[in-house]
């Protein structure tokens, strides 16, 4: 958090002129703080819903974007973006707020999408592919608007790397509350996951309602994915890693995973965000790319490591789709 | 006799296919039932139609009640079903696994109960799984997994036990260990209900039911000439049984004589 508030374009001085410096000041409190507070949010949420997500599809390869969220948080933004010709990198308040808004009921309606097409939740492998169908439709959509107003490029790149740049107290607000709730009925229902572990017949032998109980796990799910989209646009990775890298350390029950890999994602997220503010200051760079990197580097490093790797090995081998 | 569980199924369907086409069975009370039959006679459709898992126009009665009347969480406390090869849960120890049996027995928020812990210590003593309780699925062999998964069946403690194929993976003493285990819960009562694949261990049991392409060859007591006529006859004669002593064995006939 300190790191978080001292890293930035005008330098760490900042935090100690803060005190004196009402330019400092704000430049702190208005801009570091929140962006540094919304990467912990963000990366809870999406290692949340990338621990609801593993469990709910019986599959180490799952992750939060699974059911179409982030296609359709896209295809929402370039729309917006398109409609209204603005970059988001200088627009106003009530800019950004619209843009936010735009993932928001992309992400939502992509996700409704899904549902529909594989006709409600009853089947796991049908609400696998529709999400995958999704994506795709959804994908060349984004590449279309994109394609037909070219300006918005350089803002939709930066939107499908991913930024905390954007997030201020406000957002900050909506993803704790967000991620409050999900984690609440997360811990209700992680019992339901442990059970799935063992297959969806048994899970039902056990008297597991299964329709209901998934249709509100993946409500959770889509919640917290789309408010983490909305708020930082898609940060790869870190929903997919999270679980994983809190199974490589200690084999737990659900409940813990979910609160374990909530708290992984926002220990992730906050350091590639401090590190991609740092690293080429005063620019920075996207911070997608170095969630990717650090996610993606270090999951390879403990295949690598042998012990644990074998597990995760395992785990993808007969995880296939 | 009081029916344990009973069923009158006209058809169950797997994927368009008529799996099961009108298989009528009573199985009573505090017996032992094994299902045997050849690969895809639809045994496993059977079990799971018997557990009220799977879609099949018919009836199915536990205690003669129509199962699906019974809420799920009271039906689970009384049936419990044990599928075949059951992947996953690799990252659950061996205790956790056990005590999801216990699901149907906890209210939402409860915290296992005393009484829920002291069942699923017998169960995993009785599988002899009680040593490794902390090890994690995915680092034990498919035989002592096996026995971790009947532990999370046992420690439902249901009056109805279901069980596809139990033992495939158990090494020769732990599948005496099962048949004491099994013997051991139909003397206090329960009704047990097992595909099995070892004709011998299958004729152990009270009663034989012999399915082949979905229908109901036979049912019978297992010490009768006619089980076992009608046992050799859907393997095509491909095994014969023989008297050992007190039990009967299933051996393979081989289609050409031994060269010399």
């Amino acid at each position: 958090m300190l790191l978080g508030a001292g890293v930035g374009s005008t330098g760490f001085s900042a935090v100690w002129r803060a005190w004196d410096d009402p330019m400092a000041a704000r430049i702190v409190w208005e801009i570091r703080l929140p962006r540094s507070f919304g990467a912990w949010a963000a990366g809870g949420l999406l290692g949340f819903a990338g621990a609801v997500a593993q469990g709910l599809f019986r599959n180490p390869l799952a992750d939060p974007y699974l059911l179409g969220s982030a296609s359709g948080a896209s295809v929402g933004v370039a729309l917006a973006l398109a409609i209204t010709g603005l970059n988001p990198m200088a627009s106003q308040w009530v800019a950004r707020l619209g843009l936010t808004g735009a993932a928001f009921v992309g992400a939502v309606l992509a996700v409704l999408l899904t549902l529909l097409l594989a006709k409600g939740v009853g089947h796991t492998f049908r609400l696998l592919l529709a999400g995958v169908v999704v994506g795709v439709v959804l994908g060349a959509a984004t590449s279309m608007i994109t394609l037909l107003s070219p300006e918005i490029l350089q803002a939709m790149q930066a939107y499908m790397l991913g930024s905390t740049g954007f997030v201020g107290w406000a957002a900050c607000a909506i993803m704790l509350i967000v991620l409050g709730v999900c984690l609440t009925v997360g811990t209700l229902l992680s019992r339901v996951l442990d059970g799935l572990s063992l297959g969806e017949t048994t899970a039902r032998s056990l008297g597991l309602q299964m329709p209901v109980l998934r249709a509100a796990l993946i409500l959770v799910l889509s919640l917290a994915t789309g408010t983490a989209v909305a708020q930082t646009g898609l940060i790869a990775f870190v929903g997919l890693a999270a679980p994983h890298l809190v199974r490589a350390l200690i084999k737990v029950r659900y409940s813990v995973l979910i609160l374990l890999s909530c708290l992984m994602g926002a220990v992730l997220l906050s350091a590639a965000d401090v590190l991609a503010r740092w690293l080429i200051a005063p620019q920075e760079l996207p911070v997608g790319v170095l969630t990717a990197l650090l996610g993606g580097g270090y999951l390879l490093w403990l295949m690598h490591k042998g012990k644990a790797g074998g597990s995760i090995r395992s785990q993808t081998s007969s995880g296939s789709l | 006799m009081i029916n344990g569980i009973s069923c009158n199924i006209i058809s169950a369907k797997l994927g368009g296919v008529d799996v099961l086409c009108g298989v009528s069975a009573n199985f009573p009370v505090g017996k032992w039932t094994a299902i045997i039959g050849p690969n895809g006679a639809g045994k496993s459709t059977l079990l799971k139609s018997l557990a009220g898992l799977l879609k099949y126009v018919g009836d199915v009665t536990v205690e003669d009640v129509d199962i699906k009347k019974i809420p799920a969480r009271i039906k689970a406390k009384k049936v419990a079903w044990l599928g075949q090869n059951e992947g996953g849960a690799d990252d659950l120890c061996a205790y956790d696994v056990a005590m999801l049996g216990r699901l149907p027995h906890q209210g939402w928020l409860a915290l296992p109960s005393d009484l829920d812990r002291q069942a699923v210590e017998r169960a995993l003593r009785q599988t002899q799984a009680w040593d490794w309780r902390l090890r994690p699925l995915g680092s034990l062999s498919g035989g002592e997994r096996q026995r971790v998964l009947l532990a999370r069946m046992l420690a439902v403690e249901a009056k109805i036990l279901l069980m596809d194929e139990p033992i495939t993976n158990l090494d020769p003493p732990h599948q005496t260990d099962w048949l004491d285990t099994v013997q051991h819960l139909v003397g206090n009562g329960t009704t047990v209900i097992s595909v099995l694949h070892e004709v011998t261990l299958a004729l152990r049991a009270d009663s034989l039911l012999v399915l082949d392409k979905g229908q109901v060859r036979h049912h019978g007591p297992c010490t009768e000439p006619a089980t076992h006529a009608a046992i050799v006859a859907v393997f095509d004669q491909r095994i014969e049984i023989v008297k050992v002593g007190d039990a009967y064995v299933a051996l393979p006939r081989l289609s050409l004589p031994v060269a010399q």
